[in-house]
């Protein structure tokens, strides 16, 4: 495996990463509609490479207050995965979710509220991953933060800065009234990406 | 004029400019600085050491390699090798989770890392403000020698 890099890896794992970026956005749209209770309409997400020093420009500049769910990915892959929300897109969805209950700031309920949103959204994705490799697939608890783009940004850029100097993002956009961009960043551990693309039948031993 | 470091990215920059790093998260913003020639650099380092790590061809990534070269760039526009004092901020942890994940804890390394090599070079560390799990926009003034920090909800501040 010493012989793989992210940036040989990047054209197949780019294409597995769209499909996975469609089924995900379709099964995340669906948990969302019926936990919600509300018409939600989907676009085809994006997905892009990314040099790190253009990684915070495009969520609107690296001091963008941004809403950050970090969960840990264990089983047959092991990794990380981050989905990333502007602030007031956050509230939106803790809103819709608690009904009156929500205040507009982020208090103990709240941010409780949100990682379970994340949990929903990001096992969508999960989902979507373990169907089509047979892999068995589990995120750990989430831990949220509220703070910059840039700093937030940072945890998956470290992460990703071990294999080489871009990043990778899923773009999901959904849209209830207002249009909810969702950003996923997914970090599988080295050996993990040799075993998503043979699964997948792109590496033949 | 402000001059801007992007992550895993470093330049230099002489009185009146200034020079900022925006949204340091588990990163480290280290400058250093002649007082005498108004004169200073900035680095944004990502991970700690450039040996552990395979692809390690742009040296401002890594504390080691990025801190060394940044020397060498103030020092080629004028600075006094001699004089050069050191301000750092940055290295929180922003997540936490149950995974073993190492690079979680990133931040606390990188600050190691950076005082080390610092150390080594024998430039003096004059201030920080470095931990903690939140992050930080940094500008540095070399006409002061004032390294200011703005963070979300907390009163800007310098060291």
């Amino acid at each position: 495996m010493a012989d793989l890099s992210l940036d040989t890896l990047s054209k197949e794992y780019f294409d597995v990463l769209k499909e996975l970026g469609n089924i995900g956005a379709g099964n995340a749209t669906t948990a969302l509609a019926s936990m919600l209770q509300c018409k939600v309409d989907m676009q085809v997400p994006e997905v892009r490479m990314l040099e790190f020093k253009d990684v915070g420009a495009i969520l609107g500049g690296e001091e963008q207050e941004m809403v950050g769910a970090y969960l840990g990915v264990e089983g047959d892959i092991t990794g990380s995965i981050l989905f990333l929300v502007k602030k007031e897109v956050a509230m939106h969805l803790v809103k819709k979710m608690m009904g009156d209950y929500a205040s507009d700031e982020f208090g103990e309920m709240e941010r409780s509220a949100f990682k379970e949103i994340s949990n929903i959204i990001t096992g969508s994705y999960m989902n979507a991953l373990a169907s089509l490799t047979g892999m068995g697939i589990f995120l750990t608890v989430p831990d949220m933060t509220i703070d910059m783009a840039g700093a937030i940004l940072s945890v998956p850029a470290v992460e990703f800065g071990i294999y080489g100097d871009n990043i990778l993002l899923i773009q999901s956009k959904i849209s209830d009234e207002i249009d909810i961009d969702g950003y996923f960043i997914m970090v599988p551990d080295m050996d993990s990406y040799g075993k998503i693309l043979r699964s997948l039948g792109i590496i033949v031993d | 004029m402000e001059i801007k470091v992007g992550m895993a990215d470093m330049n230099v920059c002489t009185a009146p400019d200034s020079i900022i790093t925006l949204g340091l998260g588990s990163c480290v913003g280290v400058v250093v600085w002649d007082k005498q020639t108004k004169i200073c650099g900035m680095v944004h380092v990502m991970l700690p050491d450039s040996t552990a790590i395979s692809q390690n061809s742009n040296t401002a990534k890594f504390a080691d390699t990025g801190i060394e070269e940044l020397v060498k760039k103030v020092v080629a526009i004028g600075a006094g090798r001699a004089r050069l004092v050191a301000k750092i901020a940055g290295g929180a942890q922003m997540f936490k989770v149950s995974t073993a994940s190492p690079s979680l804890r990133v931040g606390e390394r990188n600050v190691e890392a950076a005082k080390k090599k610092l150390a080594e070079l024998k430039i003096p560390l004059i201030a920080e403000d470095t931990g903690d799990s939140y992050g930080r926009t940094v500008i540095f003034y070399p006409e002061t020698g004032v390294y200011r920090i703005r963070a979300i909800g907390r009163e800007e501040f310098e060291i």
